[in-house]
């Protein structure tokens, strides 16, 4: 036996990787549930999109303020009853807020899914929003942020979109305490009625599913006056900053500073998106990128720099993120803006090519990991707006884009005097 | 409850983890099955296959930990992780060929444990095999390497103790509440100099005592056969020799018998406390007394600290009580923040009145079959991920008993409210209990 020989493999570009297709149902007030149905697991997973993000809000921290209290208290239950009857039941009902929409999902037993589905009803018709429960919540509200106020990663990644974006947008405003303390009952309860009682949903459930899936949530939510989503939000002027570099110190004795390094980027409808996911793959997507292989592990200079494109409906961005060295941050930087240099100069080697293509399908074939997971590309799909025919639109990207593409994307997107700059100290 | 594995004084990883990995998990509402054989260089095997899924997972988990290090160059264990994927004696880089079947990977290190672990599609299973295989038969032990990761794993020591608000508070805690046990020191070491000092030498006399089959445990799980394994084992690791088996040795932390404590001063916007005392080892039938009553205490909205001192009290603005899980005897935490304006004596003074309230009046049946619930349903949802199975086993394994990973639920079960309040008396009386006062500047 030869160890020095690699064992033969079958490139995973070879596989044939298909999305498990969803089942849709229609409850009697015309909202669209999604269904996976799968797993071995006893397990379900129940969530409720609403359009009732930060995008609709009037006052700063409003939708996600609404969004945390549904759970804290009802006309007929206070937030410890709410909370000791999910947690009888071994049930996990979470709300999570961003900027077009908010969710309450629901996680159970498959058993269960009877004796709380229409506690969740509760909490969507019938929340209070009492002062008492308010007052709690700005005041650790504010003193959870006055620990964040604290960390550069936190200051860096605020004011990066700040920057990109505009204060006055939903994707780049941010929370001061002032903002906190002005939160007022009336305003959380007048965008209760109109984002959640009379809001706009739609629904996904995964899992292993009941075989009286749709009659039970038909039964918790088909009669209220909810309505199908309709994908159409209001348009938010941007204003992104016209200085693009920054420099801030934030704790005289940080000792490492957070660089934030970001430009405006297109949203999934963009001709060039699915290949800017492969470009950005190489660059800094993952552990064997560009910058990893350069950043940290020539240089030594991080325990890990990242690039992403920010997960937007609307306007995004593409950034480049990592917590260097407080001296080896300029250093940082230029090494980023070469490693921009060599991918607009030079092609992309073939090898390392099909390197990023079988390690993005691989990654892909172990994401697809049970129900859940599943239903998670299909809410991206569906939120976003995209057609059945994506995912396997961009599998074939994957599979085939070329050197001379990847080169020509980053002409057209990798210029550093197209980006933002950040340091925070 | 043990989820809090997560939490970053316990676990460092060749890179940032992926968050959704939750490890340890406790009981499993399905059989687990598996299938173990042992080979003749004393590497343990289980196989654990799963059709449903294209993909196979290898994971190695190595039976050694922080609490294994020479007290003058801790951190070391978890340095020695970053240099597993510097290169082995026949492979220049690790990632690459992985990558390239289409695989990924990631490791951690723990006080008592080190894990690796791989996920690829399950047609190039043996593209693992071989890259395992040949770390474990030496590394290439590069300068290079050494050189650069010393750097990173400092850069993650500045990231997550240095450079953070209440960053140092388990390095303080860990040497207030240990006296002799390894356990004195964090993972990712007591300082940065330790890191900064290590030499080729320590990485080869580290490598050869601990890193050999008889201190190792292969789990391999998904679309895979017994077979299969069976041969890949053989090719690839029987040629191995077997090294010496480490004998672990450690110091018994002696019972504390007085109550302990200690105030630090920083520049944080809250005052906050720690309290933390001595519980039982993992193979212990008490752990799973104290695992619930940790449960009890916080495990959600209706939990009895967040919802007498957050709620009603209102002199928290957060509060949390947990344990690590540790092999070695561990501790039971109880930290929150303090609401400003919030005297230091009256939020410990109300945690104390919690837990006399849990010692005098104990629980009722209700809440009790409320925490095994959440604990069922918890490890409903852990057990999703064929990741999350294979690591569990190897833990199981590494236990004394991979049978353990199939009797788990009926340990938490059996547990009676007699057994909470009495250990609640035991585990939280004033000698066994050690407190961080940690007091803003500002």
């Amino acid at each position: 036996m030869n160890r020095k020989l690699a064992p033969n493999i079958k490139d995973a570009i070879e596989f044939n990787l298909q999305l498990k297709p969803h089942k849709k149902f229609t409850l009697d007030n015309g909202i669209t549930v999604y269904a996976i149905d799968a797993g071995a697991q006893e397990v379900v997973q129940v969530e409720l999109v609403f359009y009732a993000g930060n995008w609709f809000e009037q006052e700063k921290n409003t939708a996600s303020t609404t969004n945390y209290l549904l759970k804290n208290g009802t006309s007929n239950k206070t937030a410890f009853e709410l909370n000791e009857i999910f947690e009888y039941y071994g049930a996990y009902c979470n709300r999570s807020c961003s900027n077009e929409t908010a969710t309450v999902s629901l996680s159970s037993l498959t058993k269960q899914l009877p004796e709380i589905l229409p506690l969740v009803r509760e909490m969507i018709t019938d929340s209070v929003f009492s002062e008492e429960e308010l007052d709690i919540y700005k005041q650790n509200a504010k003193q959870r942020l006055q620990v964040n106020l604290q960390k550069s990663d936190f200051i860096a990644t605020r004011l990066i979109d700040a920057h990109l974006y505009g204060e006055a947008h939903p994707y780049g405003k941010y929370t001061n305490p002032e903002d906190i303390d002005a939160l007022s009952s009336s305003h959380l309860k007048d965008f209760f009625k109109q984002y959640y009682l009379n809001g706009q949903c739609v629904a996904f459930v995964s899992g292993k599913l009941p075989i009286n899936i749709e009659q039970q949530l038909n039964s918790a939510f088909g009669d209220l006056p909810l309505k199908p989503f309709n994908n159409q939000l209001s348009n938010i002027i941007q204003t992104p900053a016209i200085k693009k570099k920054y420099r801030i110190q934030n704790d005289i004795n940080g000792v490492q500073g957070s660089i934030r390094i970001a430009r405006p980027f297109p949203n999934r409808h963009h001709p060039d998106f699915m290949k800017v996911m492969v470009l950005n793959t190489l660059f800094g997507g993952f552990f064997g990128s560009r910058l990893m292989s350069n950043i940290r592990e020539e240089k030594g200079y991080t325990y890990g720099i990242h690039s992403y494109v920010q997960n937007h409906i609307h306007e995004s961005a593409w950034l480049i993120s990592t917590e260097a060295g407080k001296d080896v941050c300029e250093a940082t930087i230029e090494e980023v803006y070469k490693e921009m240099k060599e991918l607009r100069e030079n092609l992309v080697d073939a090898e390392e090519l099909l390197l990023v293509r079988n390690y993005l399908i691989g990654n892909i074939l172990g994401d697809l990991d049970g129900p859940f997971h599943i239903m998670g590309r299909w809410k991206n799909l569906i939120l976003n707006n995209l057609t059945d025919d994506y995912f396997h639109r961009s599998i074939e990207t994957i599979k085939t884009i070329s050197t001379d593409e990847l080169q020509a994307l980053s002409k057209k997107y990798l210029n550093p005097e197209q980006f933002y700059e950040l340091v925070v100290i | 409850m043990r989820r809090c594995f997560i939490r970053i004084n316990y676990k460092y990883g060749k890179y940032s983890l992926n968050m959704n990995l939750v490890l340890f998990s406790t009981v499993h509402l399905h059989m687990i099955q598996f299938e173990k054989f042992e080979i003749a260089n004393g590497l343990k095997v289980l196989v654990h296959q799963d059709k449903s899924t294209p993909m196979a997972v290898v994971n190695v988990l190595y039976d050694v930990g922080a609490r294994d290090e020479d007290s003058s160059k801790t951190g070391f264990a978890h340095l020695f992780e970053h240099l597993m994927f510097g290169g082995s004696i026949n492979v220049p880089v690790y990632d690459e060929p992985l990558q390239l079947a289409g695989g990924d990977n990631n490791a951690f290190t723990t006080n008592d444990l080190t894990n690796y672990y791989c996920q690829l599609p399950a047609e190039n299973l043996e593209t693992a095999f071989w890259l395992e295989s040949d770390r474990m038969l030496s590394l290439a032990f590069s300068k290079k390497s050494l050189e650069v990761q010393r750097k990173v794993v400092c850069e993650e020591f500045k990231e997550h103790y240095i450079n953070k608000p209440y960053g140092d508070v388990w390095h303080k805690m860990r040497e207030l509440t240990y006296t002799v046990h390894p356990y004195r020191w964090m993972t990712i070491g007591a300082e940065l100099s330790h890191i900064e000092n290590a030499t080729l030498e320590d990485v080869k006399s580290f490598f050869n005592k601990h890193y050999n089959p008889s201190n190792a445990i292969l789990v391999v799980a998904g679309n895979v056969t017994v077979e299969e394994v069976k041969r890949l084992t053989d090719k690839w690791f029987a040629p191995i020799n077997a090294g010496h088996k480490y004998i672990r040795n450690l110091p018994l932390e002696p019972k504390q018998i007085a109550a302990r404590s200690s105030i630090i001063k920083a520049n944080v916007p809250l005052d906050a406390i720690y309290k933390c005392w001595h519980i039982y080892p993992r193979v212990d039938m008490r752990y799973y007394t104290a695992d619930l009553i940790t449960e009890i205490l916080s495990g959600g909205g209706s939990s009895r600290l967040f919802q007498a001192l957050v709620k009603e009290k209102q002199l928290f603005s957060n509060i949390e009580c947990y344990h690590l899980g540790s092999t070695d005897a561990g501790l039971l935490t109880i930290e929150g923040k303090l609401v400003k304006g919030v005297k230091m004596e009256d939020a410990e003074s109300a945690i104390k009145a919690e837990l006399i309230k849990l010692q005098q009046e104990g629980i009722s049946q209700r809440e009790l079959e409320k925490v095994k619930n959440k604990t069922e349903s918890m490890i409903a949802f852990e057990d999703m991920s064929i990741t999350n199975r294979a690591a569990s086993l190897a833990m199981y394994e590494l236990m004394g008993d991979v049978n353990l990973i199939n009797k788990e639920l009926d340990r938490y079960r059996a547990v009676t409210a007699e057994e909470i309040q009495n250990e609640s008396k035991i585990i939280f009386d004033e000698k066994n209990c050690n407190t961080l006062y940690y007091y803003s500047n500002n």
